[in-house]
């Protein structure tokens, strides 16, 4: 595993921030100026990969590529992958990212003002793409086999691990590296601030988002990028591998409805779907990282789908969203990282700012303070606008 | 501008967007082994020049900017 996020910059800084209750959520004056109904983002620094990358690998990449590249490396390094190995196997790369909105939008306006498209340079296509972030890494880290970019809008990351484990087990690959990138920067989102979506708690930004909470007022965007190694059983024991964990279950679903407003319906198959995939009693999940963002139907919803397919268990529910802000394409592959470093580590992060329920989430066991926990098994959901869903289980080894 | 002024911004330019040291460029030698361009970095190259001298360089100019002594000769014929 390997993650760049507003938690931090890499695994361990992560784990500790996790295990503080820590928010990276601030508030970017900035992005008022640009006419923004809410200033607050997740905050983190674009990499700086002058030294490391050369000149010619970098001018392709957008701001998300950065985070992705530090994420995949950092996972390459602790799965034991050099590049000996990738240069002789056909290792995979499937990664979820649905926007390059920045680099667009710099090369429209150099058209626009130049009149001259040469004048946009030859790193404008290749980071305006939606596939940007899997071009460039696979072309880093010369990867040969699958090379895709998952676009499931908040539920890319989690789609790219599932369809990953997917070809894995029909035997297609035997390691693929799988993730998550989200651009930060306010362009991307501005559209998406522009339809009310996000929290104006901007006096208190480490409250703002707050996931299950009666009085949450929208989500905070955040971004970054996470990686993980997926490999078959035998192939990570044949070379020695770290094996940390076990994909038993992928399942997703679209809700058929609203293009914005998830329901109840759809979520829940993408749970039960998961679970039997799995082949797994309920009660051995201990813990469900949920993908409530902080927005008033979204939660709720997903707070009757878990009750739903639950029943009278609960385990710990929480949304890790409530420090890191909704990292989207990135978050169904952050949120594995998480939810993994918790098991690892025998803790389940506080959903912060979780004061008062409501009437949906009082159904639920969602702790407010870090938990101490030994659990072998967690549930993941991820959903996305278009209603997208999708839910993977993992289990620890 | 002069000769030697030309010169100097020229490849303080492509030095500092191509990062290498400008004492790795000289008048006879090749611009694209010295700068490391394929086919994408020889856009970057002529966007630059185009951006700092206001100078477009043709497709059809191109073939005969070999060396960096072509390069000065091309930009101080287009700046007289």
């Amino acid at each position: 595993m390997g993650i760049y996020s507003c938690l931090g910059k890499n695994l361990e800084e992560v784990r500790q921030s996790l295990y503080d209750g820590k928010s990276g959520i601030i508030f970017d004056p900035a992005r008022k100026e640009l006419g923004f109904r809410s200033g607050l983002t997740a905050y983190l620094e674009i990499p700086n990969l002058k030294g490391i990358l050369s000149r010619n690998q970098r001018v392709y990449m957008p701001e998300q590529a950065h985070y992705a590249y530090v994420a995949t490396a950092e996972a390459l390094q602790n799965a034991g992958l050099g590049q000996d190995y990738l240069d002789t196997r056909e290792v995979g790369l499937l990664y979820g990212n649905d926007s390059s909105a920045d680099a667009v939008m710099k090369s429209i306006d150099t058209m626009r003002e130049k009149k001259d498209t040469t004048m946009i340079g030859a790193g404008g296509i290749f980071q305006s793409m939606n596939s940007t972030v899997t071009m460039n890494l696979a072309c880093i880290f010369k990867l040969k086999g699958i090379n895709m970019t998952i676009s499931g809008a908040c539920a890319s990351g989690s789609h790219a691990i599932g369809l990953g484990s997917l070809l894995i087990r029909m035997g297609l690959q035997d390691c693929i590296v799988c993730g998550g990138a989200q651009e930060v920067n306010p362009f991307s989102i501005g559209s998406f601030d522009g339809i009310n979506a996000f929290s104006v708690r901007e006096d208190a930004p480490e409250k703002a988002s707050r996931p299950f909470d009666r009085d949450r007022d929208g989500l905070v965007p955040g971004g970054g990028a996470a990686t993980v190694i997926i490999e078959s059983y035998e192939s990570a024991i044949q070379r020695g591998a770290p094996v940390l964990a076990e994909i038993c279950g992928y399942g997703f679903s679209s809700n058929g409805d609203h293009i914005s407003v998830p329901n109840v319906d759809g979520p829940s198959r993408s749970l039960q779907m998961a679970i039997r995939e799995a082949g797994i009693d309920i009660r051995e999940i201990g813990y469900i990282n949920a993908h409530a963002t902080s927005t008033p139907v979204g939660d709720s919803n997903e707070a009757k789908a878990i009750a739903n397919v639950f029943g009278a268990y609960r385990p710990e529910v929480t949304s890790t969203k409530s420090q890191t802000g909704h990292e989207m394409w990135m978050a169904g592959a952050s949120e594995i990282i998480y939810s993994m470093l918790m098991m690892k580590n025998d803790f389940i992060a506080p959903n912060i700012n979780f004061e008062n329920p409501d009437e949906a989430s009082a159904g639920l066991n969602i702790p407010a303070k870090r938990v101490t926990k030994r659990f072998d098994t967690f549930l993941s959901n991820s959903f996305g606008f278009g209603g997208t869903n999708s839910t993977l289980v993992v289990k620890n080894i | 501008m002069e000769t030697q002024q030309l010169i100097k911004e020229v490849n303080e330019a492509l030095a500092t967007e191509f990062e290498i040291e400008v004492s790795s460029i000289s008048a006879g030698a090749n611009i694209k082994d010295t700068l490391d361009l394929d086919s994408l970095g020889l856009v970057d190259m002529v966007a630059l020049i185009e951006n700092k001298f206001g100078v477009k360089i043709q497709s059809a100019d191109i073939p005969a900017i070999k060396i960096f002594e072509d390069l000065y000769n091309f930009l101080l014929g287009k700046l007289k």
